[in-house]
């Protein structure tokens, strides 16, 4: 046990590491919080999916019930520094976050792989009715995505710039971790920024510190 | 709107930023200090830096914070 718990993560603590009908009653409370999580969160992202209704519960107690298993395999992981709960509601975050990632790579709003470069300026809430004034910026960020990026770096900034793909959903595709894909396109950021201040198009910026 | 304010916040990174992996570890270390009001971006300037950088960690830390301020509930 964690020196300086809480008394309540103390209670969670002793009560799922035991045995018996204190544990079952201690896991059928647990369940039952993560549902309520689940669907609060898919509820809080549910204005932005395409999944509705029973769907969104579904996903919600699948949620649920993965995040149970994750935390009762990794509970002696828990080193107190926070409350029990707010480290088992993070489990139920993740799992819905993952879950609403996987259901994106099932079901693509625009293949993958597509390249729209039409798209690109929209997506940096660029007006078309002023195309003269972008017109030239957008050209060449385009040019810099293909000098100065590396095939993986470009394919992920056209996923998920052009294409508006989730990257929990392109790191499913690329058979990735979201740390590795955003590290891809954090390399990819800073390289098109240093091409675009070098050929005037952006300003330099002291807040910069890379 | 010409989009050049976007881009340029889009294509600026910042040195301090952590990476998903750290963010994610400490995920709940930080939001009980921000949901608690004490000063995270200070205690921990990497996670912050990476949170509001990150779309799907930052949303991640945002249905955490609701969570545990039971606006979920």
């Amino acid at each position: 046990m964690p020196a300086g718990l809480d008394a309540e993560s103390a209670g969670w603590i002793q009560a799922l590491a035991g045995a018996g009908p204190r544990r079952e009653a201690a896991l059928a409370r647990l369940h039952a919080m993560l549902v309520r999580i689940a669907q609060g969160e898919a509820a809080r992202r549910g204005p932005r999916l395409r999944i509705t209704g029973p769907e969104l519960d579904d996903l919600a107690y699948q949620a649920a019930a993965d995040a149970l298993v994750a935390i009762t395999r990794k509970i002696g992981q828990f080193r107190g520094e926070s409350r029990f709960t707010t480290w088992a509601y993070k489990f139920v975050i993740f799992e819905v976050s993952a879950k609403i990632g996987r259901h994106f790579w099932r079901h693509p709003a625009v293949p993958l792989d597509a390249e729209d470069w039409d798209r690109l300026p929209g997506w940096f809430g660029a007006d078309p009715a002023h195309q003269a004034e972008w017109g030239d910026l957008f050209a060449a960020l385009r040019r810099a995505v293909d000098c100065e990026l590396t095939p993986r770096q470009r394919e992920v900034f056209v996923a998920i710039v052009l294409n508006d793909v989730p990257l929990d959903t392109l790191v499913l595709h690329l058979g990735s971790s979201r740390n590795a894909i955003y590290q891809v396109l954090f390399a990819a950021r800073r390289k098109l920024r240093a091409a675009m201040v070098e050929n005037g198009y952006l300003g330099e910026d002291s807040a910069e510190r890379s | 709107m010409n989009g050049r304010p976007a881009l340029d916040r889009f294509l600026r990174t910042d040195p301090r930023d952590v990476g998903c992996d750290q963010a994610m570890e400490m995920l709940h270390v930080y939001a009980e200090l921000v949901a608690s009001g004490e000063p995270a971006q200070q205690r921990y300037p990497g996670i912050a830096a990476h949170l509001q950088a990150c779309g799907p960690c930052g949303e991640d830390f945002q249905g955490l914070l609701a969570a545990i301020r039971g606006e979920t509930r």
